[in-house]
């Protein structure tokens, strides 16, 4: 008995016991880092990259070349150190069946791979974006590469001016970004899906888009705009002029909300190439007060429905015919990019014709609400009335002898 | 031609004659002639019993005309509520006014159990008279629980699911329960055909026969009169007309206030339920269900089920422990009782709706 009871706890003691790594009592800070590392999560140790043999505390061993030790790596070894795993399909299935191993392939078409090949150390490498020894999974929100975090890793470089100096690359790109409504959309309205620095620019493959693929880069995500666009004139002459499509009117990095302003008015993106006086100026100052005039109408409707709603008024189809109104907003801000009048009446009209039915709702509402009202007051001042009477009664019926006296009854 | 009859007297009493042969009137009329109610200072909470009784009167009329339309399905539900309150005339005072008067019922119903237990008017012999007005507050809450769901709106469904939920921390039948309730693991479809049930035929049956029988108890027994008054002369006055008057002007007040009620703050329909969207915040149930629904946020479910368990058990029988044998009625033991029940109603309501 006494035998298994040591038997069992010796071998319980051995199972509990950490594995040794005795990379850790020298290294402590980086195998701090490591405990969050997702490699550490897939079995991977300190030796899967820097080799050696952690098993040993005895550094002659743990740390000599016959055990394939590479100590510190170099920074223009890293990619390739990366994708020995990384680019292995086979390797990689075990972990994550989806994913792709062309980073390095990828890298290598980018400037930072193009100047790294070529002996520049200042460029980045897989390190520089995903960290070295806490490397977390893109969607881990304290990943550097997560969205809400990436703007941020690339300013890293990018808004250093001492850094960017060397390669005479601007650095008000990050500033721009945050005062963007992509960057809003990321940051405010949580929405991941919206772009970064890498919905653009490309991740690992991270090159400037060239002058002729601003629009397809754009059309990505914008469609319908990059399609009506194609079809436009201003195609052409932006090509011509070799400016980049998109750009021309909403800028690249601090891309605002666009509005009406940007057709009509001083300032507007249209008055730097087309008088207001011109055909195209004219054209631009009707498409602008066509999506006025529905936003105007439509917040109207909107005023109108929320106060007959607070007045609890049951207004809830005009509310979801609104809805539709917003898409007809949408629709003709979508066809501006056609640059034709026509192509921004057809869904402004329709989305008038659906406000006017919103401001026709409300006002009945609120008339209807103004009825309820008089109805009532007339109903309480009727109700009094009769309470009126029932007390005159009462004193009446009471007032005579003996009246309210019926000791035998129950 | 002989000479002319004065036929409007005569038609008047023939008629009268041919319906109280067949219909007894002569004894009602005979009944209320002589019934007579006490009358002293307290006689004012009395009314409460018969404001209860009239806004149910109102529940079953405006109840009926809903039925004409409201179609008791998840895909028409919502739309059949949103048609009466939009196209149907006067739809939508109909459905504020069954909303509200549900809500003024439960509270009248409420002053009206408090103002028994403070004037001690469970008291031998009317603890049947206690039981089955107890039984008709909780079938007033059960109606209130079951048509909060039946325009399945979001807030009613989530809601329901809430209660539901908390049905099944019921000791030992949680589960059975939980399921008989939602007619099946979720609130769903059935769910909503069941209540509609409980609400339109299931409940009003059994309270027509428990309100019969609270009736008959109170003309049995009479009402009571405050302690301070046993074995001293106490004033009566005749039922008809004298009392009915003064009922009928409190029904008068009641109508008033729920016309305001209605024409003012019209009762919302709120957004179609959504079983596969998240739940709203603030979700909370009638506010006659939320000292119970706060409590079971600060304890643990089954503990918190076991206790209003004890608690109904507790209240129920306060007839019995609230007189000591020989008739004494503990008057101090009952008051600081109700004191306390209604000072945790009100608090934890508060609560509840704030937090």
């Amino acid at each position: 008995m006494r035998l298994a009871l040591a038997f069992f706890l010796t071998a319980w003691a051995a199972a509990a016991a950490p594995a040794v790594n005795s990379c850790a009592a020298c290294h402590s800070e980086q195998a701090e880092a490591f405990q969050q590392d997702i490699h550490l999560r897939h079995g991977f140790s300190c030796t899967a990259c820097h080799g050696g043999d952690a098993s040993s505390e005895d550094p002659t061993v743990s740390m000599s070349k016959a055990k394939g030790f590479k100590g510190k790596i170099s920074r223009t070894a890293v990619p390739k150190l990366c994708a020995s795993c990384h680019s292995d399909a086979t390797l990689m299935h075990r972990f994550k069946p989806q994913q792709r191993v062309d980073q390095l392939q990828q890298f290598m078409t980018s400037v930072h791979g193009q100047r790294l090949a070529k002996g520049d150390t200042g460029v980045a490498n897989c390190v520089d974006c995903h960290s070295v020894h806490g490397i977390r999974e893109v969607r881990d929100p304290l990943s550097p590469v997560h969205p809400l975090r990436l703007p941020d890793t690339c300013g890293g470089c990018h808004a250093d001016a001492a850094h960017m100096a060397k390669y005479k690359i601007d650095t008000s790109q990050h500033q721009e970004y945050k005062a963007s409504v992509h960057w809003a959309a990321v940051s405010k309205r949580g929405d991941l899906s919206a772009p970064t620095c890498a919905s653009c620019h490309g991740n690992h493959g991270a090159t400037p888009p060239e002058v002729s693929s601003v629009s397809a880069v754009c059309g990505t995500c914008h469609v319908l705009m990059e399609e009506l666009y194609a079809k436009s004139k201003h195609r052409e002459v932006f090509a011509s002029m070799g400016t980049g499509g998109c750009s021309n009117c909403h800028g690249n990095h601090e891309i605002r909300k666009p509005g009406p302003e940007m057709l009509a008015g001083a300032g507007s993106v249209c008055q730097q190439c087309h008088d207001a006086e011109s055909e195209g100026g004219k054209v631009a100052v009707q498409m602008a007060a066509l999506v006025g005039d529905l936003k105007t109408e439509l917040d109207r409707a909107d005023e109108i429905l929320a106060r007959a709603r607070l007045s609890g008024m049951e207004v809830s189809e005009a509310l979801l015919r609104q809805v539709e109104g917003r898409e007809a907003l949408v629709m003709a801000h979508v066809a501006v990019h056609a640059f034709d009048l026509a192509e921004v009446e057809k869904p402004a009209k329709e989305g008038l014709a659906i406000a006017a039915e919103g401001v026709r709702a409300g006002e009945l509402a609120l008339k209807e609400r103004n009825t309820r009202r008089i109805g009532l007051a007339v109903f309480l001042i009727a109700a009094l009335v009769a309470m009126a009477g029932l007390g005159m009664a009462i004193r009446a019926v009471e007032a005579q002898p003996g009246s309210d006296e019926n000791p035998s009854g129950r | 031609m002989g000479e002319p009859v004065p036929a409007t007297h005569t038609t008047r009493e023939t008629k009268t004659s041919w319906l109280d042969e067949r219909l007894g009137l002569g004894a009602i009329r005979e009944f209320l002639a002589h019934k007579s109610v006490p009358a002293h200072s307290a006689t004012v909470w009395y009314y409460f019993g018969g404001i209860t009784l009239f806004l149910f009167m109102i529940q079953v009329a405006t109840g009926i005309l809903l039925l004409l339309y409201y179609r008791p399905t998840p895909g028409e539900a919502y739309e059949s509520v949103q048609f009466i309150m939009t196209r149907v005339e006067f739809g939508w005072l109909i459905r504020s006014i069954h909303s509200w008067a549900a809500n003024l019922m439960v509270l009248a119903a409420f002053i009206h159990m408090f103002s028994v237990v403070f004037l001690h008017a469970y008291r031998r012999p009317r603890e049947v008279t206690w039981f089955s007005g107890l039984g008709l507050l909780g079938l007033a809450m059960a109606f209130g629980f079951s048509g909060y769901l039946l325009p399945w709106n979001e807030t009613a469904y989530f809601a329901t699911k809430v209660a539901t939920d908390m049905a099944s921390g019921v000791p030992l039948i949680g589960e059975p329960l939980a399921r008989f309730l939602r007619g099946g693991d979720d609130v769903g479809g059935g769910t909503l055909t069941r209540f509609f049930g409980f609400h339109v035929a299931v409940l009003p049956a059994i309270t027509t026969m428990l309100l019969l029988l609270h009736l008959a108890l109170v003309q049995k027994h009479g009402m009571s009169t405050p302690l301070s008054l046993d074995g001293k002369p106490v004033r009566q006055i005749r039922f008809f007309p004298n009392f009915f008057l003064r009922e009928l002007m409190a029904w008068y007040g009641a109508i008033a206030v729920l016309a305001c009620l209605a024409a003012l703050f019209p009762w919302e329909l709120g957004e179609k339920a959504d079983p596969f969207a998240p739940a709203p915040e603030g979700i909370r149930p009638e506010w006659y269900f939320l000292a119970p629904f706060y409590t079971l946020k600060l304890v643990p479910l089954h503990v918190g089920m076991v206790g209003f368990g004890l608690l109904a058990i507790l209240w129920v029988t306060l007839p019995f422990w609230g007189t000591a044998s020989g008739g004494v009625v503990r008057t101090r033991r009952v008051a600081t009782a109700g004191a306390l029940l209604l000072t945790y109603l009100v608090i934890f309501s508060i609560l509840g709706h704030f937090k």
